[in-house]
């Protein structure tokens, strides 16, 4: 593990393991998608709309493995100042901020018929919205700073800071009245969702966690060549320097 | 596909809103890392290398000798 701490060991794994993790998340989300259209039933209150269930809950999942990713890689910046945990927590931001963002739209999507609203100011919603909106405050921070070091380290900060949001998420729907349903997958005494519907839904959340990693792997390898790419184009500036003087 | 009864609207603009939305994500980044990898090739075929020992700072360089990639 050590080893691929070293960023050119990385991008050696990177290029390895990116076909077989394109093929598996593929395959996943096609045979996903076959099991949720096809296979799962209607749900006998909810009928059809329970299929937005197959999308909205892995991606709100994703939305807070991003965010812990983050916090995690956070320490890692702040503790141990390694290189890679920086590069991991800002290339997390923008896909954990689009997981959030699709969590956000389809429990719209999925409310609306069920609860004859888009959108109530509860504390499960509000609190996935404070979510997306710290997102995109440390994809803002990190743009706002040039200098890597000084930006992940501030990231870092306001990440941990951010971190508190993540178990107020997690039992908002318990410590308050809300229109959410309770959770009925990820809970003591096992999952209360019927067999034929969890799943698909498992199905495509190893499929879009997938997704998500692929899609973090690819660009964590663009962050590292940036600053590779970033650190060439400053010794060719001090180089021409140094010949001028 | 079955028939998605009177709130279809709903779950089809869920699921195109998600195509949609992780299409765009995936293509901005693998566009990003096409074009660091472009750029990266073309500063090394010009003779532009990286340093070694005072670039220990930053992501992506190695504490010895350079290798390429």
């Amino acid at each position: 593990m050590i080893s691929l701490a070293n960023p050119t060991r990385f991008l050696g794994l990177v290029g390895r393991a990116v076909p077989w993790l394109t093929a598996a998340t593929l395959i996943l989300l096609g045979l996903g998608l076959y099991l949720s259209f096809f296979v799962a039933p209607p749900d006998y209150q909810q009928g059809e709309t329970v299929r937005i269930m197959f999308i909205h809950v892995p991606a709100a999942w994703l939305a807070i493995f991003g965010y812990m990713l983050i916090a995690i890689a956070a320490l890692g910046t702040l503790i141990w100042r390694h290189p890679l945990a920086d590069v991991a927590a800002k290339t997390a931001a923008p896909i954990g901020a689009t997981f959030t963002f699709i969590a956000l739209v389809t429990g719209s999507l999925w409310g609306k018929p069920m609860w004859g609203t888009y959108w109530v100011w509860d504390a499960r919603l509000t609190s996935v919205l404070v979510l997306f909106l710290l997102y995109l405050g440390l994809i803002a921070l990190w743009q706002s700073i040039e200098e890597p070091g000084r930006a992940g380290r501030a990231a870092a900060i306001l990440a941990l800071v951010g971190a508190v949001n993540i178990p107020i998420i997690k039992f908002s729907v318990d410590w308050w009245n809300t229109l959410h349903q309770p959770a009925s997958i990820i809970r003591i005494g096992g999952p209360t969702i019927d067999p034929t519907m969890l799943w698909p839904l498992l199905v495509i959340a190893i499929g879009f966690t997938l997704l998500f990693v692929l899609l973090h792997l690819i660009a964590m390898r663009a962050e590292i060549l940036r600053r590779r790419v970033r650190a060439l184009q400053q010794s060719q500036v001090e180089r021409a320097a140094l010949v001028e003087a | 596909m079955p028939d998605l009864g009177p709130h279809a609207i709903f779950i089809i603009a869920a699921y195109a809103v998600t195509f949609v939305a992780v299409a765009a994500l995936a293509f901005a980044i693998v566009e990003d890392d096409r074009r660091q990898r472009r750029v990266l090739a073309e500063l090394e075929a010009r003779g532009i290398k990286r340093r070694s020992a005072e670039s220990q700072s930053s992501a992506g360089k190695p504490k010895s000798k350079r290798k390429k990639g």
